[in-house]
Formats: structure tokens, C-alpha cells, sequence
């Protein structure tokens, strides 16, 4: 994986810029140091680092506006950050470029129960939205598994996910209203706190834009009543197919649950011995399904949910009796990266989508391609929704398996697509998938998507070197390459 | 001379708009015209028919996914979704009857890319958050695509989103892909009488901060609710509250018993079971208050924050003459104007102005629509954006030209 090459004339004006950006972010808002950009170096996807030419901290919109105007200006490169716990390499810093963290901005400006939503400034994070009105009885709904630490702006970037997402919806499902920095430094306001927009969907377009399109400086989230109860079923299932059909029967009968995860046998394994959930460890495949609402639509769905394990071959299943005991069932998964993380030096997660349908199938071929690599792997699944986390093992510290758990980690991606699925359900193209969409797109495809980073970006300083394998300059992109000449379409029925 | 030109392969469409194109000529989108009345008419010399691209050609109820020809009928999706019990949970509108036309017309790929919603936009999203994936053919002549037949991706920018919406304005799309999801079990609805409007989204408000999962919240005047085909609502004599709860039974009859509890200080209430609440969610939706024959009242539709649409809409409609009726829980406002001069137009945009959100004039004579804005103005910035998104795809601005603004 290459990134573009940096542009020593912008490295050798590094002491003017950090004067020029002082002017705008007074204090310790400027960051030169080294030790002090270490930090910075690298986000969630850690085999990749560079030290970004300086990290600038800003705390209002007219400072984003102003620090972005003076870079647009000086042709100066601008990574947007958050919390860096992209698994991408979304805000991977550029040598010749700034970081623009949003660390600062951690203001709850507004919670309006009467509208349903908040709006927050982009540095707060996802879990920090819920806790701020978790005593009224509300919460916001996508839970990514790093709701502790990322943000509602890298959430923004991302369109992140989280277990309930199934039923409740992704990031772009309960976003109602953002504010823009763009690229020239204006500021753009989007939706409000209204439904859908007067004209393009221009905060659908931003959602998922990967820091690509502009700096999020405000946001307004939707939010949800928190349902009364909730209780999780802990199965245990024979093999990964029988697992895969009892979630297709849940779906069959009509019921969404709250949650649908599986993992195959090395995750139960690996998260039963870090936590103790009291997993069952003689199954192949564990599945939690977690039913939320009334207490009477609870224990009804349960009953059914049960029913449907049963007839699909179950050879375990326990129904939480208490918050304390579902806690516990999610505990294993909630903890399964770090618990991989303990039987294994280093561990590359992926996350492909895939029809569910073909679940059988690419784990049997994810084995086949384990043998030959010579690398474990584990599985844990967003059943419901067919998105995928294979958890790749190595020893960064050996020499070449680094290389070859990217190598497993493309090929496993690569089947994704081929049973009809695609690259990134949650994380994001980022640099790590950036030179794989050729196999998802063709080159009119990836064109036309350059074309709407052109709209916003056109010199392409917003975080490039991300997302697109090639980066085609803006002037060659808008050329309309079709000439005058006769109707060309003889044998199109006309009328 | 005007031609209707109807493409049967890909390549027919590439070079149709190839040509058009190098021409410069524009081009109308249609797919079964149900919605030629809706937008800034245009004068495109050529009409290009979408309907030939029709049928199912993958419908797997499990996963969650439908993929069909953009022309495909919406009424034979209904059809294969129901076999299944599943749905659009959008639940689009049929505004056939509201615009004078037959009901039960339009394609899928029409109510995509006019991003219709009905009342479950509060809780399930409009077409845009259903919306997978697409394959078309830009005002480049160049076929691409977007998203895929995966309910969980976000590979690349979420081209589905601008799709939705874009009233043919970017592309002219082939095949479609879309999120389906199990219909109801059950469905009921609580009715609350004779609240006036800030009253009645008042309790729809505290109908939806409960953890009571409502999937419509609507407030009907009594003028409106005298004409409902429900006999519970037309012989009310009053206005009247409506809060649909849907799911397994058990959990439908206690939220429902529980709701009218909490909601006994607004008035009187009522429950309405599965078939009522059918029909009368189906007259919120298609806007059958203002659709009856002989109805020319101008029609607009305002999408406003929840709180400010019953005062916003009682404001207006004594400076207007109008009637409304309120949907999405005070969010979304159904107002219909004498038509007369410009159907209201100054009045609803400086209010919209005011509140935030935006109005669409849904139903007015074409000179109407030519003369005042249809889709509400957008400041400079956006409008900017919006511009260049349309050069982006479509740089000689040949499809449905105008449509929604001027110059995109
Ligand atoms: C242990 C772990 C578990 C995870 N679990 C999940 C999960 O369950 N589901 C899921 O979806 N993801 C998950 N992630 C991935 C990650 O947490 C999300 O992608 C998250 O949204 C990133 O937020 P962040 O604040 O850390 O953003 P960063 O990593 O700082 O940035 C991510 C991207 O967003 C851009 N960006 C950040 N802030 C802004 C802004 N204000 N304006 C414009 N662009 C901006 C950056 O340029 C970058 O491209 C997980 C990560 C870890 C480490």
C-alpha cells in the first residue's frame, strides 16, 4: 500500500505554517513536537503509521473555517481526526499534511426531548451522546463497538454500526441535521432537525464520506426511548450452517431482533477464556439473540425465537433472567477483540458483507485460505445483517506475517465480493481497502464517485490518498468525451 | 419534434443519452408517468420511458433484499412482498387520486427517486434509508453503479442517498435494489377526540416519548376527520389524535391499553383494530383529505421540526385560508390552499423560513409550478453544491433538466 508522495516543498515550510495556524488557534491548540505528534502517528489500524507534519486543534467553527481557508489557500494536505479508532486507516496522518483533530469540540449543545433529538459538537463521543440522557430514558441508537472512545463526528465518517443496528439502523438512519467545513473553508449547514431534505441528500451523501467531503462540525442526532426491557438467548449450535438457518428462520418468521450475533468456535473459544460468559465450549457455532420491548413482546419472541433454535438442530440454549445474566452473555462478545488480542501477539479484523446464504461457504474456503497462509482466524458476525469480522492472527514481530495477514485479510475480501457481497459493512475503505475497489468497481463507477469528491474538494486536499486506489485530477474527470453525430440507437422501438 | 424513445437493454439506454447528450437536447425520465406532475414542468423534447426495465430478479425474504427493474410496477412488488408478509416499511405513498390520476400507478424506481415516505417515516425511514443499491446510466452516456445487495455496506460514498430524491435529475437508474422487512403481526390504533392542533401534537408528543415503539402519529381537524371512510373517525364529530402500534399481538394490545391510559387527560379515546386502522393510515398517507374529485386546491407538503408544526400550520392556514391536517407527529403538515394567485407561496416560505425545514408544492396547475418555486430554496452554499453535484453527473444538464431547481 502506497500513499502519494509527499511534497517536500510543503515539509520544508513547516515552521511558517505552524506560525500562520497560530494566528488562528492561539496556545497549546498548534502541535509541533515530535514526542507530542507521536500520539497522532496512527488510528485503530495500527500496522500502518506516519507522523503528520503538525496537528492542529481548533475549538470553534471559525477556527475550522479559517484553519482550512489557510490551507486550501497554501495548497496544504488536511486529515480530519476524531478519536483515531478507525480500523481503516481513515485518519492515518500525511507526511505533508495537517492533522485537524476535533478533540476539542466535546460540547452537548442542546437536548431537545419534545424534537427527539441532540445536537452535539463532533469531538463528543458515541456513548457520551447516551449518557447524557440515559436518566430521562433515551438513548442513541448505533452502538459501535468503541462507543466509549470514538466520535460522533468519526461515526459521521464512517456511517458506523453497532449490534443493534439491525433493527434500530446504521449512523445515516438517525442522523437528522450536520454542519460543514468545506475544504475553501465555507461553512455549510445541512437538515436540521426536520425530515429529509428539501433538495439532494446531501447528508446522506456526507454520511460515510470517510473525511473526504468536508470537516463535521456540528451534529443532530436522532434520539430513541430506551424499550423497557430487554433479555438475550444464548445458542449453541453443531455446526456454522444450522447456526446460519435458525438466524434465517428468526428473519423467516418475521422478527427483527434487537440483536443477532454469532462466532464460530475459535472466538467462543477465545472469549470464553478471557471473560468467563459461561459459554458452552463443546459447539461450533454460538449465536445471542437478544429480544427488546414490552416484557409481554419479550417473553412471547423469546418463546418463538426458542421454537425456531430447537427445530434447527440447537444443542444448548439459555434465556438470560436477569440484566445481570445478559450482561454477561454479551460480555464474551462485546470482549471478543481484545480477547483475541491475549492468544495472539497481533490480530488484523476485517469486515466484509455477505448474503447471509453464502455464510457456509466462505467459512469453509476462509479455513481452506487459513491452512495455506498459515494463520488462524476467528469469526465473529453480524448475523442478521450478513456483515462479517474475521479476526486474522499473526506476530507483526515475525518477519513477512504482517504482509501475509494483509494478504489472507484481501483475499477473504475478495470473496466477499465474489458470492455477492462487498468490501466494508462498517469500517470503512479507508487506505486498508483503498487498492481493493477495482474488484467491487469498475473504473466508470469509481470515476463517477470522484466526481462528487470533485463538488466538494476539487483541489483534493481533504484526506486524500484514502478511499480511491487512483486519484484523477478534477479537470480530466469533468470532460464529457462524447461527440455530435446521428442518432446512433437504429433499432431502439420508438413512438 | 417530440419522439418517445423506450430502451429494452443497457446499451439502448447508454446510447440514447450518449446521443442526447451530444445533442444537447433534454430528455424527460418517466417510468409509468404517475408523478409527470409533480416538479417544475420541463419542455424536454424527448421522453425517455423506463417502463421496459421491469420485473423481480431477486427477492430473498430472509436476507432482507428485493432487486427489480427501475420500471418494475410498485404493485407487483406489493404483490411478491406479500406473499412473504413482508413490506416496504417506507410505506409509500400513492398520490394518484391527489394529483387526478388512477390508483395503484407508479414503478419502484419512481418512489425511490422521489424519496416518498409515509407515515412510518418516524419510525422505519423514507425511501432513501431502504434504498441498497442501482445501476444507471449518467447524462455521460456512462453506466455505473452503487451499493450492492447487502443490507450493510459502505463501501465507496453512498451514491443511494443522492439517487433518492433526485427526481431523474442525475441518472436514469436500470436496476434497483432494496431493504424489505416483515410486515406487522398485528396493527392497532388509539384515537384521542377533540384536541385542537397544539393539543393533539401534544399528546402524539407524549405518545412518542414512550417506549411504546409508535409507528404513525397523526392530527386530523374535525373538518378532515368528517370525511374519513373509518365510520369511528368520520362519526367522532370531532378532531382526532391517531397513534398506530404495530407488532406481535400480545405486545400491541398492552402497549395499546397502556397508551390510552396515559393519554385519557387529552379526551376521550378510542381503539381502532387491524382493518380500520388499515384504511385510515391509508388515507393519512395517500392524502385522501384533499384528493376528493373536484378538489383544485393547491397542495403543499412541509416537513417541519416536530414541536413548531401545529402552531406554524394554525398561523398559516388562517393567513392562507387553508386546511391541514398533521402527520409525523407534528413534523410533516399537509396544507391545502385556495388557488388563487400564488397558492400561498410567500406565506409558507417565509414560515418554513422561520421554523427550519422546507416546503414542496405537491399539487398545482403547471403555470403555478413554472411561476413560484416547487422545492424549497436552498441558501447559496447549498445551492452551490447542489449545482455542481448535478454538473457532476450530468454535465450538459439532459435529464428531467429544471426539474426541481432551476439550472440543475
Ligand atoms: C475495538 C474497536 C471496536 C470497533 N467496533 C466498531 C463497531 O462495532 N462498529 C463500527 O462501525 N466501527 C467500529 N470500530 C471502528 C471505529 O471505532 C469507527 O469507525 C468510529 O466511527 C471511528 O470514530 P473516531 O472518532 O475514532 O474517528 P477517527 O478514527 O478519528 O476517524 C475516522 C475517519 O473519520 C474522519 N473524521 C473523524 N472526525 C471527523 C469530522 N469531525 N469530520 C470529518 N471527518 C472526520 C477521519 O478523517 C477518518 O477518515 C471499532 C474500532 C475499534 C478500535
Amino acid at each position: 500500500m502506497e500513499m502519494p508522495k509527499p511534497d517536500d516543498g510543503v515539509i520544508a515550510r513547516r515552521r511558517e505554517i505552524a506560525t500562520a495556524l497560530r494566528e488562528i488557534v492561539p496556545g497549546e491548540g498548534v502541535i509541533v513536537d515530535e514526542d507530542a505528534l507521536r500520539p497522532y502517528e496512527s488510528d485503530g489500524l495500527t500496522a500502518y503509521k506516519t507522523l503528520p507534519l503538525i496537528v492542529v486543534l481548533p475549538e470553534t467553527t471559525e477556527q475550522v473555517s479559517q484553519v482550512l481557508r489557510y490551507c486550501h489557500e497554501n495548497a496544504i494536505k488536511v486529515v480530519p481526526r476524531g478519536a483515531g479508532t478507525s480500523l481503516s486507516g481513515g485518519a492515518l496522518p500525511l507526511a505533508d499534511g495537517i492533522i485537524l483533530g476535533l478533540g476539542k469540540f466535546k460540547k452537548i449543545l442542546e437536548i431537545d426531548y419534545d424534537n427527539r433529538c441532540a445536537v452535539v459538537q463532533p469531538g463528543v463521543t458515541n456513548l457520551g451522546i447516551t449518557d447524557a440522557v440515559r436518566d430521562d430514558g433515551f438513548y442513541y441508537a448505533p452502538d459501535p463497538s468503541s462507543q466509549i472512545a470514538c466520535t460522533i463526528g468519526g461515526n459521521i465518517a464512517e456511517n458506523s454500526g453497532g449490534v443493534h443496528c439491525l433493527k434500530y439502523g446504521l449512523t445515516t438512519n438517525n442522523v437528522l441535521g450536520l454542519e460543514i467545513v468545506m475544504m475553501d473553508g465555507e461553512v455549510v449547514r445541512i437538515g436540521g432537525k426536520h425530515l429529509d431534505s428539501e433538495g439532494y441528500d446531501m447528508l446522506g451523501l456526507l454520511t460515510g464520506s470517510e473525511g473526504l467531503l468536508g470537516v463535521v462540525t456540528e451534529v443532530t442526532v436522532r434520539l430513541l426511548r430506551a424499550p423497557e426491557t430487554a433479555r438475550a438467548v444464548l445458542v449453541g449450535f453443531p455446526s456454522n450452517e444450522a447456526a446460519g438457518e435458525c438466524v434465517a428462520g428468526v428473519i423467516g418468521a418475521g422478527i427483527i431482533p434487537g440483536g443477532m450475533e454469532m462466532m464460530d468456535k475459535p472466538a467462543i473459544a477465545a472469549a470464553e477464556a478471557f471473560v468467563e460468559a459461561g459459554y458452552p465450549l463443546d459447539v461450533e457455532a454460538l449465536l445471542i439473540v437478544e429480544l427488546d420491548g414490552p416484557e409481554v413482546e419479550v417473553d412471547y419472541l423469546i418463546d418463538r425465537v426458542e421454537g425456531i433454535a430447537k427445530a434447527n438442530g440447537a444443542i444448548s440454549i439459555r434465556v438470560s433472567n436477569s440484566e445481570e445474566e445478559r450482561a454477561r452473555f454479551w460480555a464474551g462478545r462485546k470482549a471478543a477483540f481484545p480477547a483475541i488480542g491475549r492468544i495472539s501477539p497481533d490480530y488484523y479484523c476485517m469486515d466484509g458483507t455477505i448474503p447471509r446464504s453464502q455464510l457456509p461457504k466462505v467459512l469453509t474456503r476462509m479455513t481452506e485460505l487459513s491452512n495455506e497462509f498459515g494463520l488462524r482466524v476467528a469469526n465473529v458476525f453480524h448475523a442478521g445483517d450478513g456483515n462479517l469480522h474475521p479476526l486474522i492472527l499473526y506476530d507483526a514481530n515475525e518477519p513477512g506475517e504482517l504482509e501475509k495477514a494483509e494478504e489472507f485479510g484481501a483475499e477473504i475480501l475478495k470473496l466477499c465480493v465474489e458470492v455477492g457481497g462487498v468490501l466494508t459493512g462498517e469500517h470503512g475503505v479507508g487506505v486498508e481497502k483503498r487498492d481493493l475497489m477495482g474488484t467491487m468497481f469498475t473504473e466508470d463507477d469509481l470515476n463517477q464517485q470522484q466526481r462528487v469528491k470533485c463538488v466538494f474538494d476539487p483541489d483534493s486536499l481533504l484526506n486524500p490518498g484514502k478511499v480511491f486506489p487512483e486519484l484523477h485530477r478534477c479537470a480530466e474527470l469533468g470532460r464529457v468525451h462524447i461527440k455530435r453525430g446521428e442518432m446512433r440507437f437504429p433499432d431502439l422501438p420508438r413512438f | 419534434m417530440s419522439t418517445l424513445l423506450k430502451p429494452e437493454t443497457v446499451d439502448h439506454v447508454r446510447d440514447v443519452v450518449a446521443w442526447a447528450a451530444a445533442e444537447e437536447t433534454p430528455l424527460e425520465l418517466v417510468g409509468s408517468g404517475s408523478k409527470r406532475s409533480m416538479g417544475r414542468p420541463g419542455n424536454a423534447a424527448h421522453t425517455l420511458d423506463m417502463s421496459a426495465f421491469s420485473g423481480i430478479s431477486l427477492y430473498e425474504a430472509e436476507e432482507l433484499v428485493l432487486s427489480a427493474g427501475a420500471g418494475t410496477p410498485i404493485a407487483g412488488i406489493y404483490a411478491a412482498l406479500q406473499e412473504q408478509q413482508q413490506e416496504l416499511a417506507f410505506e409509500p405513498p400513492d398520490y394518484g387520486p391527489l394529483l387526478g390520476l388512477p390508483e395503484g400507478a407508479g414503478t419502484l424506481g419512481g418512489v425511490l427517486a422521489a424519496n416518498l415516505a409515509g407515515p412510518r417515516r418516524i419510525k422505519a425511514g423514507a425511501a432513501r434509508d431502504h434504498f441498497l443499491g442501482f445501476t444507471a446510466v449518467s447524462g455521460r452516456g456512462e453506466l455505473f453503479k452503487s451499493g450492492g445487495r447487502v443490507v450493510k455496506n459502505v463501501t465507496g460514498y453512498d451514491l443511494c442517498k443522492v439517487m433518492a430524491g433526485s427526481w431523474g435529475t442525475l441518472g436514469a437508474m436500470m436496476q434497483v435494489t432494496v431493504k424489505v422487512l416483515p410486515a406487522a403481526e398485528k396493527l392497532r390504533t388509539v384515537l384521542v377526540f377533540g384536541c385542537d392542533a397544539v393539543q393533539g401534537v401534544a399528546a402524539l408528543t407524549q405518545a412518542l416519548q414512550t417506549p411504546y415503539e409508535v409507528s404513525a402519529a397523526a392530527w386530523v381537524p374535525q373538518t378532515v376527520a368528517a370525511h374519513s371512510n373509518v365510520g369511528y373517525v368520520r362519526e367522532s364529530g370531532a378532531s382526532v389524535a391517531a397513534i398506530r402500534i404495530e407488532g406481535p399481538g400480545p405486545s400491541v394490545e398492552y402497549r395499546c391499553a397502556t397508551l390510552r391510559d396515559q393519554l385519557a387527560p387529552f379526551g376521550a379515546t378510542e381503539e381502532l383494530h387491524g382493518h380500520n386502522s388499515a384504511a385510515f393510515w391509508r388515507e393519512i398517507r395517500d392524502v385522501r383529505p384533499f384528493a376528493e374529485p373536484g378538489d383544485t386546491r393547491v397542495v403543499w407538503k412541509l416537513s417541519v421540526p416536530p414541536q413548531s408544526g401545529a402552531k406554524l400550520a394554525t398561523a398559516l392556514a388562517a393567513v392562507v385560508d387553508g386546511e391541514f391536517y398533521v402527520d409525523w407527529g407534528g413534523g410533516l403538515i399537509w396544507l391545502a390552499v385556495p388557488e388563487a394567485g400564488t397558492g400561498g407561496n410567500e406565506a409558507v416560505r417565509a414560515a418554513v423560513a422561520e421554523s427550519g425545514g422546507h416546503a414542496t408544492l405537491i399539487r398545482a396547475p403547471a403555470e403555478l409550478r413554472s411561476a413560484v418555486p416547487v422545492f424549497q430554496p436552498q441558501d447559496p452554499g447549498l445551492a452551490r453544491l447542489s449545482q455542481r453535484l448535478k454538473e457532476g453527473f450530468d454535465p450538459r444538464g439532459i435529464l428531467n433538466p429544471g426539474r426541481m431547481y432551476p439550472g440543475v
